[in-house]
């Protein structure tokens, strides 16, 4: 290991300080905030606190209304993980193989992520409007009269389809670098070895684009977890009622809607817990399943 | 095991580049065929269409009884072995070598008989269960060899497959891959642009040149009778000399300088004289030459490399540079002055224009 000297003892701290004064602003000093909160019962107009332990926590978990949004984040993550994640690399795929005018098919497929998410939601919210969107229409021929706002389960195929939209670039731009970044000769001592190309793609391609697709999947499952609160904000229209919202969004709906800020930050601080776990269970996979030459 | 028959294959790319220029070659059954030129000659493009990684613009490709010129690389029954060994680095090496004959439906018994085996011959027994990148270069190109034999393919296709090894481990596998194909018998495509490689390996060279066949040989054959200038300064190294002369009335001299005295009888207005470097003689002081050929050299520079030395010198006062093999031992001064001679069958004779070899013996020499 090579160490670096410095002058002064203190010249290295220094250095860090900027760094490390950044996260405990606005990392520690708010989730040390939230632990604190999470034990205490505040008033919703500000005049002092009771503390009462763990019953926020207790609250929470014997909700039958958070635990039902606690599975409907999860089906969401999982849905909006997979689909963003498949098409993007079927898309990539298909865009690695065109030979003409590959730039061209290229911008195109990115251009959504230039799209900032709430416009992304309200282009969403148009094309499925109740009254004036012409995918209501064009689903309305095959028999679906689609409810969007009202219906539970439209509303979240629709959050899931403007969400899966707007990731869908960003995938697409690393699985194709990552497809480019296969070496030729491997691709051709796969033709020579086996006829069929999807087994190819499955046997030799896919297992090389692995350390891209577990960088994918982390960023993707952290997106519909945590980035998706505009998108489902702009498709509620600030109105949750009954329809689905995530964990996020509900930490938002009874922190600042409900003022319940103590149970608020019991959840913030379940989040929190989950986020490490997850963390802590993606790196290890990485570590083991993926390989470079 | 089969026969490969090439009919004027041409490569044309989709911006009009010409890159393989009507070839045709027939290769017999468990022939050594090595196709060797510079860069850019086209040799690994003809490669690629014979095994199917690159589409033949027109021509006809044969492998065995077949035309393949529309079947899959897959179907052709050929193994390939890529000059960076092209191994899958996510698979153990058993699989690396496993693989293509998994996908062809082969026993699972049968993979692992046959597999043990090429890892027998080829020393990599110890190393089945290691990741690519676990292997040296010299073990990796072995396991490229292996995933090639363990499918008894009609043929073997080789695309520069030494080019990234260490001097010494290319010149230890080049021996290998020799024995090897002799004892399997296996018809091989070998391309190189070494021409010591493919002088060691081939039955058969193939001198190839700008997309076009410049020669078609055996190795010694090609280097005692190059077929063009090409070929003679290509084929043999140090290379051919090769001097440019013209008709002065009856006698010939070189078009840039002197220092050069022979008589040919040659109904051409220009011709390129060639000699090897070994294949030029010094005369003894005091003794006159009686060979055809007599040429001044001033020594410019020796190139001692143990067993012989290079000598370097100029024709006359500022003429063209010729290489002569000299015995490791003798000693030669910078700017003397050398009087050298080269017997007439050793000599050869090229049109000036087109380059191609004449037959023509040359008659006697001016004193």
């Amino acid at each position: 290991m090579k160490r670096v000297q410095f002058s002064h003892p203190l010249l290295p701290y220094m250095l860090l300080l900027p760094q490390l004064a950044i996260v405990a602003v606005f990392f520690l000093w708010p989730a040390g905030e939230a632990i604190r909160a999470s034990f205490y019962l505040e008033d919703p107009f500000g005049f002092g606190s009771t503390f009462v332990g763990l019953e926020n926590f207790s609250d929470i978990l014997t909700n039958a209304e958070y635990m039902r949004t606690a599975w409907f984040t999860l089906f969401y993550t999982v849905i909006v993980a997979f689909f963003s994640l498949s098409i993007a690399l079927l898309l990539a795929v298909k865009a690695d193989a065109v030979i003409h005018g590959s730039a061209t098919y290229r911008t195109l497929l990115m251009w959504v992520y230039a799209i900032a998410p709430p416009v992304a939601g309200l282009v969403g919210i148009m094309l499925f409007d109740l009254h004036v969107g012409p995918m209501r229409d064009f689903l309305a021929h095959f028999g679906w009269d689609m409810k969007v706002g009202v219906n539970y389960w439209d509303t979240a195929f629709v959050m899931a389809i403007i969400a899966v939209w707007k990731q869908i670039p960003v995938n697409f731009i690393f699985f194709l670098s990552g497809l480019q970044g296969v070496p030729k000769s491997i691709q051709e001592a796969a033709a020579i070895d086996c006829r069929s190309g999807t087994r190819r793609f499955w046997s030799v391609t896919f297992p090389l684009l692995a350390p891209t697709g577990f960088f994918l999947l982390i960023i993707n499952i952290t997106y519909a977890l945590f980035d998706t609160f505009g998108i489902i904000d702009i498709v509620l229209k600030g109105e949750p009622g009954n329809n689905p919202i995530t964990l996020v969004y509900k930490v938002y709906v009874d922190g600042f809607r409900g003022n319940d800020l103590g149970g608020s930050s019991a959840q913030s601080v379940i989040l929190m817990v989950l986020v490490f776990a997850l963390t802590i269970v993606q790196f290890r996979m990485i570590e083991r399943r993926v390989h470079y030459s | 095991m089969a026969k490969i028959k090439l009919d004027d294959i041409r490569k044309v790319y989709a911006g009009g580049v010409e890159a393989v220029k009507g070839v045709s070659i027939d290769i017999e059954d468990g022939e050594f065929i090595v196709l060797v030129g510079p860069s850019g000659c086209g040799k690994s493009t003809l490669l690629r269409m014979v095994a199917g990684l690159e589409a033949i613009t027109s021509g006809t490709a044969q492998i065995g009884a077949r035309t393949v010129n529309d079947v899959e690389p897959a179907d052709r029954d050929i193994a390939m072995v890529f000059q960076n060994y092209a191994l899958y680095p996510h698979m153990s090496v058993y699989n690396n070598m496993a693989y293509g004959l998994k996908n062809r439906g082969t026993a699972k018994a049968e993979i692992e008989s046959r597999v043990r085996e090429a890892a027998r011959i080829l020393e990599i027994e110890d190393y089945l269960d290691r990741k690519p990148r676990a292997l040296s270069g010299g073990q990796r190109q072995r396991v490229a060899m292996g995933r090639a034999i363990v499918r008894d393919p009609a043929a073997f296709l080789f695309d520069e497959p030494l080019s990234n090894l260490d001097a010494k481990l290319r010149v230890q596998m080049r021996i290998e891959i020799k024995k090897l194909q002799k004892s399997l018998g296996t018809t091989s495509i070998y391309v190189t642009h070494d021409q010591l490689e493919a002088m060691t390996l081939a039955d058969r060279l193939v001198v190839l040149n700008g997309g076009q066949v410049e020669q078609i040989g055996a190795p010694i054959d090609v280097y005692e009778k190059p077929a063009s200038t090409f070929v003679a300064s290509f084929i043999g190294s140090p290379a051919m000399n090769l001097l440019a002369l013209q008709k002065q009335g009856q006698s010939w001299q070189l078009q840039e300088g002197e220092g050069l005295e022979i008589e040919l009888d040659v109904a051409a207005e220009e011709i390129t004289l060639g000699v090897r470097p070994e294949d030029l003689h010094i005369i003894p002081q005091g003794q006159t030459s009686h060979g055809v050929l007599t040429a001044h050299l001033i020594v410019s520079a020796v190139e001692p490399v143990g067993a012989e030395s290079y000598v370097h010198g100029t024709l006359g006062n500022g003429g063209p540079e010729v290489i002569l093999r000299a015995p490791g031992k003798a000693q030669f001064a910078i700017g003397s002055k050398l009087d050298v001679t080269a017997t007439p069958d050793k000599l050869h004779l090229f049109d000036g224009n087109t380059g191609k070899r004449m037959e023509i013996t040359p008659m006697r020499v001016v004193a």
